[in-house]
Order: structure tokens, then C-alpha cells, then sequence
């Protein structure tokens, strides 16, 4: 039986998951997170990443401070597209200047 | 655009006194805090704390966080945004807000991030079954809504959180069968393992554990002693009939926003992972945003609480707010802090700490605000 040891909750990835990525050669979380979605789903990697760079670092051998965490983009929580558009109009921004 | 001059992210112990020292310097504050009511952690924190009276010692933290708000409420220059998450911090210095599905935009003259960190999850088999939580979610679902986890439990982490949260489940009847920590040693003060331990729980140091089990929700847990490079020892196995897991095995900095802004980061273990690089007055690399409580390393609320004086204090400064006895009151929250990060404990924060520091001259160089 596969050992059910999640990783990654918002995109249901296991340790095993991970471990197969890395050894494919994606070694790094942004490209792991690329592949895979881990870190993109609503915990925006608070739950996984610090599991993810542990991971990374057994597997290299390079401790998890020398390891990037990726990059941090907004939003950290979705919004609706709907919102940015009013938001921005309602900001005094012109949508077409 | 909404103009605003200090905005604070976050309104727990840091948040709140940072809010509470910029508005006293005569400098308008706005909070914001995703959650429906302030205090963060506090509002669940039902012990009394330690430290000193500055810092509320022997009071309890919901208590504390009453107090707070109290002060809070009777200043004019503060203004409150609740249920609002703050979403982006960008290059120009405009900071993003959802609130009740709408966007907003505001652009402060300087940010103090305090928002406080998340609880670390646990790699084992079956860690997804219902009935394995984070503990300080145990602490929240009891003492902010009063909702029983349910009837046994394994604590896995012997830290202050872990013992903390293991007494307060045994005030609220729940059966704590067991702690487990993974190093040799508790990591939380003395006087709470011993509580626990004189209660008749047992800590296990040296273990942690190897599976959970359970058809639809979590029936039993399995817990084994590790060897001297963590790993498990077959043979050692104990197995525990649990229908809850708490995982209390350290917080980690929410520091999204602070790599948005370009903040420069480092990863120091004893603050639990990627934190801020900051001047005495805790401002980061960047200028015009400083940081305090959790999100600059993980420490206790007291230190959380002086740190948001000192960093509102700073930021008001920053904007030309002054106070005629500033220096003063500077040199006794810095005396604080230092009392707070007294001893063998104490010592790994300090030396986190300077490790992080960066000259004032250094602070300015990356200027968002402009």
C-alpha cells in the first residue's frame, strides 16, 4: 500500500510525490511548484513549503538556509477578478489612458 | 486612493502596541486584521503570563488583549479595518486590502508588518486523517468557540505551546494520554511540564511518531523512539488509542508580504524559518517598513508586545513624530527586551538577533516610499 503521507493539502501531493520530482531532477521549490502546484493552492504554501524545503535538503544535502523559497507574489488569498476591476475604477484609475 | 500614514498589518500583541505608540506620538494608524475581532493570539490564551508587569505578567492573555483594546478604542487617530486581509505589498509602495469582497488600495507613509506567524505541519503516514490538528487550532476551537476536540489525545512537541495547550485540554476534560518530543530535551519552561507531569502525563523526550491510523477518522496513533540522527527505532513502538493529534512542533514567520516588498531575508532555525533583516529600530531593508512580533522571528507575546512598541514608535519617528522623552522610553523598552531574552533561551534569540542586524545607513538603502 502507498504510504499516505501528504505533503501538499491543497493539491493532495504526497512525501513520495515530492521525492520522485526531486529525483527527476527538480530540485528547486519554484520548480517543483511549477510541476506540481504545490504551494499554489489556498494555504499559498504556508502548510507545504517549510515541508517542501525540508525535503530539498535531505535530498541535495544543502541546508534549508541556503535553499530560496521561491518567489511571493500578490494576492496571498484569491480574490475575484470582478473586485481588482471595480477596485480599480472606483481608485480614480483610468482602465484606458 | 486612501491616504494613510502608518498602516499596521495585523492587530495581535505586536500590531496593537505598535498602533497604541505611533497614535500616542500624535501620528494617524490604520489596523488591519483579517480576523473579525482583534487581539490575535491572545483572545485564546486563558494562562497568565510571565515577564514582567510591563508586559502584563500574571495577567491572562485574553485579558491582555481586553486591556489593549480598551486603549485602542479611546484614541481618535486610530482607525480599525477588520475582516480584511491585506493582499500585496508592491514596489511603488501601495499596499492591496480585500474587505468583504471588495479591493482597495491604499498607499501608506510607512508599514509595520505584524502579522504573526502559522502553525509547522508534520510529515507521517495518515497526517491528513480527520482528528489530527495543529494544536494551537485545538486552542482555538476550545477556548474561542468552545468546541471539544475530542476525548484522547497525543501532543506531539513538548514546547511551550504543546504543554500549554495539553493543560487546557485536561481543564476542559479532554484525557491528554501522552506528550512526545523529538529531542532529547522539553523545550517549554519547567514549570509547565511539571504541571502536566503531576497530573499524570507522561513526556516522552526522544520520540516522536511514526503513524496515525483510523477508517474514517483518526483511532489510534504510533509512536517510537528515535535514534541520535531522528531516525526511528523499530522495536520501540507504543501504540496509543487517540482520536486527536496536535501537532505542536514550532510556528514559522508569515513572511509573504515581506519578500513582496523585497525586504532582504534570512533564514535563522531558532525564529523558525525566513525572517527579516532589521536595525535596532526594527526597520527592514527597506525603508519606511518595519516589522515586530512573530513575523520577525518567533518568540514569546511579551517580547511580541514590546516589539510593536518599539516598532510604532519607530515608524512614527520615522514620520517626524516626536516624543519629549523619547530616548527614554526607547532605552526601557530595549531594557525590556533584553530581560525578556535573559538566560540559556534567550541566548539562541539574541544570537539570532545579531546575525540579522543591519546598520542604520545600510536600512536606508532601498527607499519604497518615494
Amino acid at each position: 500500500m502507498k504510504e499516505n503521507i501528504i505533503i501538499c493539502r491543497c493539491s493532495d501531493l504526497t512525501q513520495q510525490d515530492i521525492r520522485d520530482l526531486i529525483n527527476q531532477g527538480y530540485t528547486t521549490y519554484d520548480e517543483i511548484k511549477r510541476i506540481s502546484r504545490v504551494g499554489m493552492g489556498p494555504c499559498q504554501g504556508r502548510t507545504c513549503l517549510p515541508l517542501v524545503l525540508r525535503e530539498i535538503s535531505i535530498a541535495t544535502g544543502k541546508p534549508i538556509s541556503e535553499i530560496s523559497p521561491g518567489t511571493f507574489r500578490p494576492p496571498v488569498k484569491s480574490i475575484k477578478l470582478g473586485a481588482i476591476t471595480e477596485g480599480a475604477l472606483e481608485g480614480g484609475e483610468a482602465c484606458h489612458e | 486612493m486612501m491616504p494613510v500614514e502608518i498602516l499596521i498589518i495585523g492587530g495581535g500583541p505586536a500590531g496593537l502596541c505598535a498602533a497604541i505608540q505611533a497614535a500616542e506620538m500624535g501620528s494617524k494608524v490604520l489596523v488591519v486584521d483579517r480576523n473579525n475581532s482583534l487581539g490575535g493570539q491572545l483572545v485564546k490564551q486563558t494562562h497568565m503570563f510571565f515577564g514582567s508587569e510591563k508586559q502584563y505578567a500574571s495577567t491572562r492573555g485574553f485579558d491582555i488583549a481586553e486591556l489593549l483594546l480598551d486603549k485602542i478604542d479611546k484614541m481618535d487617530n486610530v482607525e480599525v479595518m477588520k475582516s480584511t486581509t491585506v493582499l500585496g505589498i508592491f514596489e511603488d509602495g501601495v499596499v492591496t486590502l480585500e474587505n468583504n469582497g471588495k479591493y482597495i488600495k491604499i498607499k501608506p507613509k510607512a508599514t509595520i508588518v505584524s502579522t504573526g506567524a502559522s502553525e509547522k505541519n508534520l510529515a507521517f503516514p495518515n497526517n491528513d486523517l480527520p482528528g489530527v490538528y495543529g494544536a494551537g487550532a485545538v486552542q482555538t476551537l476550545m477556548n474561542e468557540y468552545g468546541v471539544k476536540p475530542g476525548n484522547n489525545v497525543l501532543m506531539i512537541g513538548a514546547g511551550n505551546i504543546g504543554l500549554i495547550v495539553s493543560y487546557q485540554l485536561m481543564q476542559a476534560g479532554v484525557k491528554v494520554e501522552a506528550i512526545v518530543e523529538a529531542a532529547p530535551t522539553i523545550g517549554g519552561y519547567l514549570v509547565h511540564a511539571s504541571k502536566v507531569r503531576r497530573m499524570g502525563v507522561p513526556i516522552y523526550t526522544g520520540y516522536s511518531i511514526k503513524e496515525a491510523h483510523g477508517k474514517d477518522s483518526l483511532e489510534k496513533a504510533i509512536i517510537w523512539q528515535l535514534d541520535e540522527k531522528w531516525n526511528g527505532i523499530p522495536g520501540t513502538e507504543k501504540e496509543l488509542d487517540v482520536d486527536v493529534i496536535c501537532i505542536s512542533v514550532g510556528l514559522s514567520p508569515l513572511s509573504e508580504l515581506l519578500w513582496q516588498a523585497g525586504c532582504q531575508m534570512k533564514y535563522i532555525h531558532e525564529f523558525g524559518g525566513f525572517v527579516p533583516a532589521r536595525d535596532e529600530n526594527l526597520q527592514t531593508s527597506v525603508k519606511g517598513i518595519f516589522v515586530a512580533g512573530d513575523v520577525a522571528g518567533v518568540e514569546e507575546a511579551s517580547s511580541a508586545m514590546v516589539e510593536g512598541y518599539i516598532a510604532g514608535m519607530s515608524a512614527a519617528s520615522y514620520l517626524g513624530y516626536k516624543l519629549y522623552n523619547m530616548q527614554e522610553v526607547k532605552d526601557d523598552l530595549m531594557q525590556q527586551l533584553n530581560s525578556l531574552r535573559h538566560g540559556p533561551v534567550g541566548e539562541k534569540i539574541r544570537n539570532g538577533i545579531t546575525s540579522l542586524m543591519i546598520d542604520n545607513e545600510a536600512a536606508a538603502s532601498i527607499d519604497a516610499f518615494k
